[in-house]
């Protein structure tokens, strides 16, 4: 589960990590007074942030031509102009999608006066099955970009989960990141709260980028955290109530929310063949194989392994609503499921929805026979396929 | 022969009160699995199907029935507990089915098992089969979700992340009249305990083994790590396929671990790296059988 930067930002600092001060805001009175609070508190500029699931907000546009979903505002009219703009509105960025965002909360910030951006990521290390610590001194960068070419820059540290990060650990990455020696400690200390939100928060990747060297207004340096993305793992949702609150169901696209309701692991992808599949593994590639053959799939669904009449009915009823769905391929291996279940599962899906699209079954292993005869007499219009081949080739054949 | 178990394998069910463990349990025993015991914390004593002994604790289990093998289907928050109990039990092989543990807990469970004996499959996986002489391969030894029936003895051996791809790989060989030695799937999830290369060993040094199906998925580099190795030592001819071609970057593909992030663990890397490494490459997952008896 993905959440926003602020959200990122609060079980930060909750670890101990320093974060720029700033409010999240879904209304223009809260963003109005958020940028009077820091202005009054005499900061010269602050920072208002998009809050959506997607990278390249700065450089995204709005649907309304507005540019940059990221702004700088030196006055409280700017930050009310520059607000109002934003709120409400629908960012389109490199990851978006031409359907873009919509930009619910605002994140106003005090901008700090940035000497030096850095990056910084913990990870699972699925070589050594070890978290990983990921940092550089090519920061605001695309770190995938970083990685391949000049992965010299790139430090990398595995982190023993029995010991956790331990101090002198930070402080080696606090020195290869050529900070001077009056930062180490605070950057050290930013470093093992970073490490224990990943820990204690079962994040899957937490990441900092930037991570900035900023003059405070005293003259002095100090590190923080400026932007920050965290991902959690679905698996350990269960024991963090709190973080489960902070799920955006505006985020997710409807289709697989509505999956989810119903056990059904769907992700919507750009193509016309909608397939319907049970277990993983067996779901991409059935997707690849229609890809193979000069179709393209539009969508990945997995049923499961012991699928019920409802959750097939379901399953028809969330790929139909996809309008681009030209043709339908299922593809089942019943190994203990049973053919005969499933084949009443999918007749009374395609009736209940009305099916009129090309529909090509393949069914596989238990009473199969028994299968294909009620595909055969339920009175549908639909495709039997001896194979995955077979299959594949007759729904692109269908669809054209 | 064959590896990891056989008929003789005495093995024990960590949840087999469960509906889904009991349901597996029962479907091993029919068969001809070992099941010599069950495991349910509270429920000691009982017996499940009036024959197969309940136990309290691993430990209790071992040392009355002398299992060595223990097949796990509690539910997630407790999976981690119950592959270290058996564990701690001295077990020779844990093999855990559940699906949706926490990767923190697998990475504690990975860290735990250090320099211990025991050897676990999963998890998130179907389990292992070694299929037996009789009627639809009964008398082998089934361990876990995979439907017994469609399987054959004989000496193929076949190694996959994927439930559903591994039955359909043992189809195509059972319908070419081929038969297999073991069936092992170790898991979708990111932090496992038995690698690709692992299993790939050792079918490479089991006599009864002639020929290999390997299943790969987008995410980690497990399978170009099995390839680099059975370019360079492997003795027997081995037939690859990876699913994931068509996944978008940075979604998870149902199984946790099958994900392509940062520009790793891509379809594109893995069928490379296959091809390199002089392993035959299936193009669609129909042909997994056919691409390898060509290559035998």
């Amino acid at each position: 589960m993905n959440i926003h930067e602020y959200q990122a930002k609060e079980l930060l600092a909750k670890h101990g990590v320093a974060v720029p001060s700033g409010k999240a805001c879904q209304t223009m009175e809260q963003v109005t007074e958020a940028a009077k609070e820091l202005f009054d508190k005499g900061e010269s500029l602050i920072v208002i942030k998009s809050q959506i699931h997607a990278g390249g907000r700065g450089k995204g546009t709005f649907q309304s031509g507005f540019q940059g979903g990221v702004h700088l505002c030196r006055s409280l009219e700017d930050a009310i102009s520059k607000g109002s703009s934003m709120l409400g509105g629908t960012l389109v960025t490199k990851q978006t999608g031409p359907e873009g965002r919509e930009v619910k909360t605002l994140l106003v910030a005090s901008a700090e006066n940035i000497l030096n951006e850095l990056y910084l990521a913990v990870l699972l290390d699925r070589e050594t099955s070890k978290p990983l610590i990921m940092a550089s001194t090519e920061g605001g960068m695309d770190i995938e970009e970083v990685a391949e070419k000049t992965p010299e820059k790139i430090i990398k540290l595995q982190v023993d989960p029995a010991t956790g990060l331990m101090p002198h650990q930070a402080r080696r990455i606090a020195a290869s990141l050529g900070l001077p020696s009056e930062l180490i400690g605070q950057a050290s200390k930013l470093l093992m709260g970073v490490y224990q939100t990943f820990w204690q928060c079962d994040a899957s990747l937490v990441e900092i980028n930037p991570l900035c060297v900023v003059e405070k207004s005293d003259g002095s340096q100090a590190v923080a955290a400026v932007d920050a993305k965290i991902s959690i793992d679905d698996n350990a949702l269960y024991r963090h109530t709190s973080i489960q609150s902070m799920r955006d169901l505006g985020e997710e696209a409807p289709l697989e929310i509505e999956a989810s309701k119903h056990d059904l692991n769907y992700i919507k992808l750009d193509g016309n063949i909608a397939c319907l599949v049970n277990g993983a593994g067996l779901a991409m590639a059935t997707m690849d194989i229609i890809k193979h053959y000069g179709g393209s799939p539009a969508n990945f669904l997995d049923v499961g392994g012991g699928a019920t009449t409802e959750q097939v009915t379901a399953a028809f009823r969330i790929i139909l609503s996809d309008p681009n769905v030209k043709g339908i391929l299922v593809n089942i291996f019943g190994g203990i499921m049973q053919c005969d279940v499933i084949a009443q599962g999918v007749v009374t899906a395609a009736k209940e929805t009305n099916l009129s699209l090309p529909l090509v079954v393949r069914l596989e292993g238990n009473n199969v026979a028994l299968g294909k005869e009620i595909l055969q007499n339920s009175g549908l219009e639909l495709v039997s396929g001896d194979s995955m081949a077979d299959a594949a080739q007759k729904i692109v054949a269908a669809v054209g | 022969m064959s590896i990891l178990v056989d008929s003789n394998t005495k093995v024990l069910v960590q949840g087999i009160t469960g509906s889904f463990g009991g349901r597996h349990a029962s479907l091993s025993l029919d068969y001809g699995s070992q099941i010599v015991a069950g495991v349910t914390p509270g429920k000691g004593g009982q017996r499940f199907q009036d024959k197969v002994p309940v136990f309290d604790t691993v430990q209790q289990a071992v040392e009355a029935t002398g299992a060595t093998t223990s097949a796990i289907f509690v539910p997630p928050p407790f999976a981690a507990d119950a592959i270290l109990e058996g564990v701690d039990a001295g077990l020779e092989l844990v093999i855990c089915i559940t699906e949706g543990i926490p990767v923190k807990d697998m990475i504690q469970v990975k860290d735990a098992m250090k320099g211990s004996s025991t050897r676990l499959i999963g998890p998130n996986c179907p389990g292992i089969v070694t299929p037996g002489e009789g009627e639809d391969s009964k008398g082998g030894c089934r361990i876990g979700i995979a439907p017994g029936y469609i399987h054959k003895k004989g000496n193929i051996g076949v190694v996959s992340r994927s439930g559903t791809l591994t039955y359909e790989a043992v189809w195509q060989l059972t319908s070419r009249g081929v038969g297999q030695s073991t069936c092992v799937g170790i898991g979708g999830d990111p932090v496992n305990g038995t690698s690709h290369l692992d299993v790939i060993k050792m079918f490479n040094d089991d006599p009864e083994t002639h020929g290999i199906i390997m299943i790969g998925e987008i995410g980690g580099s497990a399978e170009e790590e099995a390839a680099a190795w059975i370019k360079e030592h492997c003795q027997k001819p081995v037939a690859g396929f990876i699913a994931g071609t068509t996944a978008p970057p940075g979604r998870r593909m149902g199984h946790a671990g099958a994900i392509v992030s940062g520009g790793k663990g891509t379809a594109e890397a893995k069928i490379e790296a296959f091809r390199e490494a002089g392993i035959h490459v299936a193009q669609t997952p129909s042909e997994m059988a056919d691409v390898l008896l060509k290559a035998m």
